[in-house]
């Protein structure tokens, strides 16, 4: 029994190793002297610099993290409110088309999503004259629909675990149920709240193939500029700015991921 | 002043409840028919137009002849284009192939770790669970993009090879089929031992101690008792990760070549290339179609695996 213990997690090492060695050498890489991506000739942080010079690379970072960060706040709003509907309003009619479209995202082509906006863009524009041009709202528009599902996976989950104990005693005390909702409910599911958040922010800040259908001259995001560049060849500049990206998501999600961790284990017996 | 209190009154009073109702149900879902459901329709109805020099590049399927008088003209060539030519017939052969040989190695590889997890030590898993996740987080197109500097013919994979001494001459691999599932499984595997693990580590060990008491070995325990358990896991895995594989783009255009031609990147590639609205419109229309059959068995499972919070 030991024995196959043994060898289950040499198996689990090299399986993390695939996961992981790739993106260390890119971040090894990053710090590159040579131009060759892959010959060593010293270290360096001259690719840092020119990063910091490229104007349109900077100019579509920030692009892409406001697109990011509206996405995230109102797909945490409607992703908590779908939630809720499914968690706490039990049987209403036409649950079922609702879990559907509610699901459906999760799984969906992007290059499905991507073309079905777009048509629906242009459709509404001719038709109602919104909206005027593509760009920031169309890619947030596109970038809630897909995001709020998943903002509902993880709110749904959270809300469908907790204990119901302490709202029933505040309703038993006399408070009301919006009153329940904010004080109790809220602050209890809040960790959820944080992590959904975070997922819709990365998920929205890595999307290039939605974002090339809905988007608009003048408009161009983050990954648009990677993925340019990237048809192009290899560069250390995109290994630097793949550097940076990826320590800032990783920061942030060990950061959530440890409070949501210490919350759960104050609660359980 | 008077509407405030008024509404303060219908929120705090017995219609709160209704009030509360329509909101969580009705402004998600307004959402989603808006922008996730009617876009399919237009996609229908663009799907049977025909190209056009116009501007949006496509004719209007109605038209009003006379007055009081609709003329519809559906065109069904798009379609018969997308079923008939080899190209595309190709294309969606691959796409399907690849998105089974990718389940099929997600679940080898996934397998093994999702158990290796769920049966660690309860303070381990927490970590390993993380060290799994992590990835899902980090930019999906960096990571695709990691792998053309390791897999190029003078990238880091042939240097070691050749330092090694294993090859003389370095292996072509990017812009190949073998990149297409290199990259694919690498970017799709979390989506695979998630749901395992979520299955697995609800087993009840118990019942592989009841098998070795009962003289049974390991390897059949695992075949007779663990497998059939996680039956479920092993089927929602293979759903998260085939479906959206079958329309990949990203991946068969950084690692594929001509020779790993994808459904996905025909649909980009008549879009943005061609700029022929209605056939990229029909390519997503059938890729959808293909795809509504394990999206429901997905669904299936899913509310059997438990999403009974009613």
């Amino acid at each position: 029994m030991t024995q196959s213990r043994w060898k289950l997690y040499l198996f689990l090492g090299l399986g993390f190793a695939f996961l992981y060695v790739p993106v260390l050498l890119l971040i090894i890489y990053s710090f590159n002297e040579s131009r060759l991506v892959t010959v060593w000739s010293g270290f360096s942080t001259k690719w840092y610099g020119e990063l910091l010079r490229n104007q349109q690379l900077l100019e579509a970072a920030w692009l892409s993290v406001r697109i990011a960060a509206t996405n995230a706040t109102v797909a945490v709003v409607l992703g908590t409110l779908a939630a809720n509907a499914l968690v706490r309003h039990g049987r209403f009619p036409a649950r079922g088309p609702f879990e559907l479209l509610l699901t459906a995202p999760l799984v969906m082509p992007e290059v499905i999503i991507g073309l079905s906006l777009l048509l629906l863009f242009v459709a509404m524009e001719n038709m109602i004259g919104w909206p005027n041009g593509r760009g920031f709202t169309t890619i947030t528009i596109a970038h809630i629909t897909f995001s709020m599902a998943y903002v509902a996976v993880v709110v749904r989950s959270r809300l469908s675990q907790m204990d119901r104990s302490l709202e029933e005693a505040a309703m038993d005390l006399g408070a009301r149920p919006l009153r329940v909702y904010l004080t109790i409910t809220l602050p209890l599911i809040a960790p959820a709240l944080l992590s959904g958040w975070l997922l819709a922010f990365t998920l929205s800040l890595d999307d290039l193939v939605i974002a090339s259908f809905v988007s608009g001259p003048g408009s161009t995001t983050l990954p648009m500029v990677i993925y340019s560049s990237v048809r192009m060849g290899v560069s250390p500049q995109i290994n630097a700015l793949a550097t940076i990206i990826v320590l800032l998501v990783s920061v942030a999600v060990i950061v959530a991921g440890l409070s949501m961790g210490r919350r759960s284990l104050g609660r359980s017996p | 002043m008077k509407a405030a209190s008024r509404l303060h009154a219908i929120l705090q009073g017995p219609d709160g409840r209704r009030l509360s109702r329509l909101a969580n149900i009705g402004v998600p879902y307004l959402w989603l028919a808006l922008f996730f459901l009617l876009p399919f329709l237009i996609v229908l109805q663009i799907s049977l137009a025909e190209t056009a020099l116009a501007q949006p590049p496509y004719t209007q399927l109605w038209e009003w002849v006379e007055t009081g008088v609709l003329q519809i003209r559906l065109n069904l060539e798009n379609f018969a284009l997308v079923l008939g030519d080899e190209l595309y017939l190709a294309a969606f052969l691959n796409s399907l192939w690849v998105a089974l040989v990718c389940t099929l190695l997600c679940l080898l590889i996934g397998y093994p770790m999702a158990y290796a997890i769920a049966t660690a030590p309860e303070r381990a898993r927490v970590l390993l669970l993380m060290l799994v996740i992590l990835p899902f987080w980090t930019s999906f197109l960096i990571r695709v993009y990691a792998w053309i500097g390791i897999l190029k013919p003078n990238g880091l994979l042939n240097n070691f090879l050749a330092w090694l001494g294993v090859i003389d001459a370095p292996l072509t691999i990017l812009h190949t089929q073998t990149a297409v599932y290199i990259g694919v499984v690498y970017s799709y595997l979390p989506f695979m031992i998630l749901p395992l693990y979520a299955n697995l580590t609800r087993m009840d060990m118990g019942l592989l101690e009841a098998a070795a008491d009962l003289g049974c070995r390991p390897f059949k325990a695992f075949l007779k008792v663990t497998l059939p358990i996680s039956l479920p896991g092993i089927l929602a895995g293979s759903m998260l990760v085939s479906i959206p594989v079958v329309g990949e783009f990203v991946i068969p255009d950084l690692l594929g070549g001509p020779g790993s031609l994808m459904v996905g990147k025909m649909l980009w590639t008549e879009f943005f290339g061609n700029k022929d609205w209605p056939l990229a419109a029909a390519v997503a229309i059938s890729l959808l179609a293909l795809l509504v059959a394990p999206f429901m068995l997905m669904r299936h499972l899913e509310r059997k695996l438990g999403g009974d919070d009613l």
